[in-house]
């Protein structure tokens, strides 16, 4: 796969330390009193994924749409790159989104476009709403799409609708196009929540695969603990908008699940 | 979670509601009460029946002869009715995005609704009126007040047609770091593209109907040359125009249905 891209930048980047994410205090409050996030404390270094664990509803999302903005922190600090992420505003804002990467729950693909505008997608940060609009991409952003999607095993699915894919190729999809921007972070929301067990398994592999291939590290959420168990470097465990648990996955054990998810019903014996 | 079980006695499905009865009754009586003050009777009703009758035994056989007059006219109603429609589908495809609430900010979308349904307030007819003592009569007038038609209603339909797009698909491409106008392209304008040239092909449709009424107030058109031959009591004449404009609308109909068909 070839790392160049149309901005001049080898897509390997600039090396692990300046990748590691730092938050600090982070509060976010949807209604006003009522803290969803309750000030989360995280360092995250610049390589390996890093799994988020925890109950529905206690923050996980919001904690990862802070980092790129898609949710406004309420309080707090993110820092990554050398800039303060949750203070910016207009081009510097959009210029640090290019920098990391989203895949979502849904896949959310724009589902009446191909699969390779999709991948495209990945480069509008860099592109011109003209050139944009007329299709004309960089070559090098046309062949790095091409490589990706040959990479996520999709080269034959480049001219169709991406409404006529299945759950998995979506997904792969999604992480294509996340990849597309060259990113130094990649972020996953739920990514693996629509899809069925082994589908699950093959997804999470891809994007381990391709995020060490591009040396960048990953945030994960994820509901099944047993897939963050087998592909997280490390494991945060949220409850309550707080962090209760941060550790080797080989660390976390079935007390740290009954707090992070609260009963011991649910365990299996 | 609470588990309670449902009262038994209060198994029922829930009907209609009150003010949703007393609305209807409300209804009703209105329509009594205003066709007695409309004077509306069973006799009347019978003296416009024979008085119709006896209109459309004149209108047969149609007249054509002046065939070349009527194509003159026709074609005219086209052009003001594929001009006006350009233009209005163009205006209204800006006017439209300010004006969708789920993507730009109130200061921004209110003005545009207000344009929009300051567009929409007024009849066709009556924005040619306003056109016609402003510019004078003809074409130029009759183009005019279909532009501002155009703009009322696709302006409107394209506007709601983006607050119904799925923000997921928006949410992912401004991910991106995408600047605004890319997300528009990217995000939004793939999954209104469809929607957007039915409306406009619905709006060319009635733009052409229009067009043949505008003439009625001289801005333009075949209508001037319907009104006229109707107050000549040239009903044969009126008739050839009637059929005329029954094929124009049905040729355009059946265009239009390819052009959605094509960009489904």
């Amino acid at each position: 796969m070839k790392p160049e891209l149309s901005d001049g930048r080898d897509a390997r980047g600039s090396g692990p330390d300046a990748r590691s994410l730092v938050i600090r205090e982070l509060t976010k409050e949807y209604v006003r009193g009522t803290r969803v996030l309750d000030g989360v404390s995280l360092t995250v270094e610049g390589r390996g994924l890093t799994a988020i664990i925890g109950p529905s509803g206690t923050g996980k999302s919001t904690l990862i749409r802070c980092i790129n903005r898609l949710v406004e922190p309420t309080r707090g600090e993110i820092l990554f790159m050398g800039q303060d992420i949750a203070h910016l505003r207009g081009r510097a804002l959009r210029t640090a989104r290019r920098r990391i990467g989203m895949v979502f729950q849904e896949y959310n693909l724009v589902e009446r476009l191909s699969v390779i505008e999709n991948l495209l997608c990945g480069r509008l940060g860099y592109v011109n709403p003209f050139a944009a609009w007329l299709r004309r991409f960089p070559a090098a952003d046309i062949a790095r799409a091409f490589d990706l999607l040959d990479a996520v095993g999709l080269g034959a699915f480049a001219k169709q609708r991406a409404d006529a894919l299945s759950g998995g190729q979506r997904q792969r999809v999604g992480i294509a196009r996340a990849l597309m921007q060259g990113p130094d972070l990649l972020l996953a929301d739920e990514p693996t929540s629509s899809l069925d067990p082994r589908t699950s398994v093959e997804i999470m592999e891809l994007m381990v695969d391709l995020a060490g291939k591009a040396g960048i590290p990953v945030i994960v959420n994820i509901h099944q603990v047993e897939l963050a168990r087998r592909f997280a470097a490390r494991v945060v465990g949220m409850s309550g908008g707080k962090i209760v648990f941060d550790g080797p996955p080989g660390d976390l054990t079935d007390d740290h699940l009954k707090r992070i998810y609260g009963g011991e019903g649910w365990l299996a014996t | 979670m609470s588990r309670a079980a449902t009262d038994p006695t209060n198994r029922r499905l829930p009907g209609m509601s009150w003010p949703a009865r007393i609305g209807w009754l409300a209804l009703l009586a209105y329509s009594i009460y205003a066709a007695s003050l409309l004077d509306i009777t069973w006799a009347r009703l019978l003296i416009g029946l024979e008085q119709g009758a006896n209109f459309l035994a004149r209108m047969f056989p149609p007249d054509f002869s002046r065939w070349k007059l009527l194509l003159h006219d026709l074609s005219e109603s086209l052009e003001i009715a594929i001009i006006a429609s350009a233009v209005g589908i163009i205006l209204s495809m800006p006017i439209g995005l300010l004006a969708a609430r789920n993507l730009l900010p109130d200061w921004v979308s209110w003005p545009a609704r207000m344009l929009i349904a300051v567009c929409r307030s007024f009849h066709p007819v009556i924005v040619a009126i306003l056109f016609v003592k402003a510019v004078g009569f003809g074409a130029l007038a009759g183009v005019l007040a279909l532009i501002v038609a155009s703009v009322g209603f696709i302006g409107k339909l394209f506007a709601e047609a983006i607050e119904e797009i799925s923000l997921k698909q928006v949410e992912a491409v401004r991910a991106t770091g995408a600047p605004f106008l890319n997300v528009i392209i990217f995000g939004v304008m793939p999954q209104v593209l469809a929607r957007f040239i039915g409306f406009s092909a619905y709006q060319l449709d009635s733009n052409l109907r229009n067009s043949t009424m505008v003439g009625i107030v001289g801005a333009g058109g075949i209508g001037g040359t319907l009104f006229a031959a109707f107050q000549r009591f040239d009903y044969d004449f009126v008739l050839a125009i009637l059929l005329a404009i029954i094929a124009l609308i049905m040729v355009s109909e059946a265009f239009s249905a390819r052009l959605r068909a094509t960009f489904q």
